[in-house]
């Protein structure tokens, strides 16, 4: 089973890397970083669980509270650029451009 | 014993199907909010997986977090900006090939690189309670435990001047 378990969050790593390479909106890549965060803090808790270490469980804690960090300030860049630059395809983004 | 093992088993691949399935559209859902909704689906299939590992506070923690506030946050903000996605999120022509294969190798290699160890049973350690994880955070870990309440602070500022208005009035 830890065998699968390991298969099943490389899977959700990949997933999330594929998304994060061909989504072109904003908040899809927002999206697919949360799979690649979530595939890691699985891993922490398989192999906490697996060597009785309660570091793992605490460190899974750790990416809960920095992705919802993370989501908060990605958010709050994607509003204010679709206030300001009236998009959010990334693609599209070229304000900085001279 | 044999039994449980069987259920557990069954569950584990259920969950293991619902996180695969969730993810897989996350990835490639055209409509933006219907991925997000999977991405709901994800995560709680991911609790169940936190579950069945032995970390129920975990799986609580998850849902109650990224559940209930992110993914809220998340489709708040698809509708606030729905204005703008007029089109579809489709991938530039040729870039899912290339991606599709970058990820695929990616995954190759992961499965590789831990295919030939040989792992001890999931229920054999001890079970890790909360008391001790929080024991551990006001101890041995309370250094990043600090740092991640002054991250909370700066986000919590930083992302209200980002995205606030700054007493210029609506633009909308």
């Amino acid at each position: 089973m830890v065998r699968a378990a390991l298969l099943v969050t490389n899977a959700l790593f990949c997933l999330g890397v594929y998304g994060l390479l061909t989504r072109r909106n904003a908040i899809g890549l927002l999206l697919s970083i949360e799979l690649i965060l979530n595939a890691a803090a699985v891993n922490f808790v398989l192999f906490g669980t697996l060597r009785g270490a309660v570091e793992g469980h605490s460190f899974a804690l750790f990416i809960i509270a920095l992705a919802a960090c993370e989501a908060v300030a990605a958010l709050a860049v994607i509003l204010a650029l679709a206030r300001a630059a009236r998009t959010i395809t990334v693609d599209h983004m070229n304000l900085l451009k001279g | 014993m044999q039994i449980i093992d069987a259920i557990r088993l069954i569950v584990f691949g259920l969950l293991s199907a619902l996180v695969l399935v969730g993810a897989v559209w996350v990835a490639t859902l055209k409509n933006l909010f219907r991925a997000a909704l999977s991405l709901g689906l994800v995560l709680v299939g991911i609790s169940g997986l936190f579950l069945l590992m032995g970390a129920e506070f975990l799986a609580f923690v998850q849902i109650l977090v990224y559940v209930g506030a992110i993914l809220t946050m998340v489709i708040f903000a698809i509708m606030l900006t729905g204005r703008l996605q007029t089109t579809p999120d489709e991938p530039l022509p040729g870039s899912r090939a290339i991606a599709g294969v970058a990820s695929l190798a990616l995954f190759v290699i992961l499965s590789a690189a831990t295919a030939g160890i040989e792992w001890p049973s999931l229920d054999g350690g001890e079970p890790i309670t909360v008391a001790a994880i929080g024991q551990q955070m006001v101890t041995t870990l309370v250094l990043p435990f600090e740092v991640v309440s002054l991250i909370f602070v700066a986000v919590m500022i930083g992302a209200m001047v980002i995205a606030g208005d700054r007493g210029r009035g609506s633009t909308r």
